[in-house]
């Protein structure tokens, strides 16, 4: 990881140059403070994967040593066994269709919202801006019911809709920005060679808010990656577990061997991190684009 | 984060109002050809818009409506409601102790999170924005504990706190044995914890949007200012702080609305039944338990209507009166 300091998607550019002439190292507090800090960030997500390597005597004796010696049992016990693979799945599903419909819901009607002009857009704007204040917490028992007289109790749609629902206010406050912000002389230009307002849509507008579109799609999957509460209402059979039900229930039902709970625990982050450090730039730099507007 | 956003948008969709349908006035010379073109236009728009709306409005919308409704029941969830007990709901909601510790909690919780997270975020952000080496790693792993599910951490931590746990152990390891206490079951520390862990999964978030803000301060108003003389904390006193403005009041927002709807961490590592003996209960987690686990859908609606209701006054009065500046009535008024 470089010190670039973008991977900001705003259309607006920063000058790159910190990157080209060595810098100074600086005062020595900043790093030692910037050192407790980073210590204190990774420290129990390093806690609960050194621990998936310990034995159960291991951590009863010296609750925060490191393995000695190192044991690989637990996690290939948890990799082993069908329950973790289908709640694996399970969430992998649930993750993938619902990036996708937040991502084309989304992009479609912000893409109305920033590029049309009609009575109702002001209210429609405010409507989705409002759906930041009530989060799924809060509307989770009416949902509940909304989604048993639907039908999709203890199924994956159960939990794909609302969460398309709920993805939706945060995706089209993020993306009509970035499709407004695309110049109207492009448009023109496009119109005069003869593209529709819809070619437009999907050749132009589409391709160059991409940047927006990828960070959309990221906090809608690690918002469904993360999930508990939806689930915990929705699911009841075991099939259909998601990782965050399987990792409570897992810790309840293993809860006196710690070492496999921990392997397990730190098996079903590793997905949502691996993600992450994958497309921290567009998370970091999109969540920091995004506040300079 | 998204409230900024809004401002940007509101002033851009401002901006360029008239824009859009100049274009569509000079592509369509002929009246007629004009109204085929803004029939057109209606069609595209609608259906751009119409499913996003639907789904909006049936799951999130309706939902809130709906619990207006079966709030006025006594209701197992099955078949149509048809024990109307009026206010009956409500009245047990705001005499029952147990929601008032929770209302007090959460209370607790909104100003403990702004009161540590705050400024912890803006000493930090301010450090991290120096021009050190390694500036990019460190804010990608101090975001580490944002991405992580509350599930993960809480199980994770509730394993650490234990009496005979890792934490307690490391304190008696470096000499600090007298600081090892029952970190989740003592009443008088168990919120405190609470607090520790929020601090912990959420700052990374308030200095990344701390940092975002400051970088957005132009370079010369400070160096004009050290130019005159002023000190490095004047100038981070009267300059700086006074251009965060905006970043922090929408930080504080995002906080307090994350605060009142708190539910994941206290339910994994509290349960369901000890959360109020640990003083750590919820308006959530009291929904929980008092309606879908005793399956009193009625109560469990008039619950989520109180949350809702809190969540909607502290959200309108926090907009008339604090954001009032940074957005313009962005949400109350609409865009136009």
């Amino acid at each position: 990881m470089s010190a670039a300091t973008s991977g900001a998607p705003s259309l607006r550019a920063r000058p790159a140059k910190r990157t080209d002439k060595p810098q100074k190292w600086g005062n020595p507090g900043i790093y030692f403070i910037a050192f407790l800090l980073i210590s204190a960030s990774v420290g129990p997500v390093v806690y609960i994967v050194l621990g998936g390597f310990r034995t159960n005597s291991q951590i009863t004796v010296s609750p925060a040593g490191l393995p000695n010696p190192w044991v690989f049992s637990n996690y290939v016990g948890v990799l082993k066994s069908g329950t973790f693979w289908s709640e694996f799945s399970n969430s992998t599903i649930v993750g993938l269709v619902t990036t996708v419909g937040v991502v084309v819901l989304g992009v479609m009607v912000s893409y109305a919202l920033a590029r049309y002009e009609f009575k109702l857009k002001g209210a429609m704007y405010s409507l989705f801006a409002a759906g930041l204040m009530f989060p799924l917490v809060v509307a989770i028992t009416p949902l509940f019911i909304i989604i048993k007289d639907l039908g999709l109790i203890d199924s994956l749609m159960g939990i794909i809709i609302p969460q398309i629902a709920f993805g939706l206010p945060t995706t089209v406050i993020i993306l009509t920005p970035f499709l407004r912000a695309i110049p109207k002389d492009i448009e023109e230009a496009a119109a005069i060679d003869g593209t529709s307002r819809l070619g437009f849509f999907f050749r132009m507008a589409i391709p160059l808010a991409m940047p927006g579109v990828i960070t959309v799609a990221i906090l809608a999957f690690i918002g469904s990656w993360n999930n508990y509460i939806l689930p915990l209402y929705v699911l009841n059979s075991q099939v259909h577990y998601t990782l965050p039900l399987g990792v409570q229930q897992f810790s309840s039902q293993y809860s006196q061997d710690t070492a496999r709970v921990l392997a397990f625990t730190s098996l079903s982050m590793m997905p949502a991190l691996i993600f992450f450090s994958i497309f921290q730039r567009r998370i970091v730099g999109g969540l920091t684009g995004a506040v300079k507007g | 984060m998204s409230e900024t956003l809004r401002t940007a948008a509101v002033g851009r969709i401002r901006r360029g109002a008239l824009q859009v349908g100049d274009a569509a006035h000079a592509a369509s010379p002929t009246p007629r050809a004009r109204k085929r073109g803004r029939g057109r236009q209606r069609l595209e728009i609608a259906l751009l818009t119409s499913p996003a709306i639907i789904v909006f409005v049936g799951l999130v919308i309706f939902p809130v409506v709906l619990a207006a409704y079966y709030g006025f029941y006594k209701w197992q969830g099955y078949g149509p409601p048809t024990d109307w007990v009026g206010l009956g709901n409500y009245k047990i909601i705001f005499t029952d102790p147990a929601f008032q510790q929770a209302l007090e909690h959460n209370g607790l919780i909104v100003v403990l999170s702004l009161v540590i997270q705050g400024p912890l975020a803006i000493l930090l952000a301010l450090l991290l924005n120096q021009k050190i080496r390694g500036r990019a790693l460190i804010r990608v792993l101090i975001f580490v504990p944002y991405v992580i599910s509350e599930v993960i951490v809480g199980t994770g931590f509730s394993l650490m706190l234990q009496v005979t746990g890792a934490v307690n152990d490391a304190l008696h390891s470096i000499g600090l044995g007298f600081l090892a206490t029952d970190w989740l079951a003592d009443p008088n520390i168990a919120l405190w914890t609470l607090m520790g862990i929020i601090t912990w999964k959420y700052i990374g978030f308030a200095v990344i949007l701390m940092l975002a803000g400051l970088q957005s301060i132009p370079d010369e108003l400070s160096e004009a200012a050290r130019i005159d003389g002023a000190s490095y904390w004047q100038v981070q006193r009267h300059i700086t702080l006074p251009l965060l403005g905006p970043t922090i009041r929408i930080w504080a927002f995002l906080s307090i609305i994350g605060a009142l709807q708190l539910f994941d961490l206290v339910y994994i590592i509290w349960g369901q039944y000890i959360s109020g003996t640990a003083g750590t209960s919820t308006m959530a987690t009291y929904m929980a338990l008092n309606g879908r686990l005793a399956g009193n859908y009625g109560y469990g609606s008039a619950v989520a209507v109180v949350m809702f209701l809190v969540s909607l006054v502290v959200a309108l009065f926090y907009q008339r009166f604090v954001l009032r500046r940074d957005l313009r009535g962005a949400v109350t008024q609409g865009v136009n």
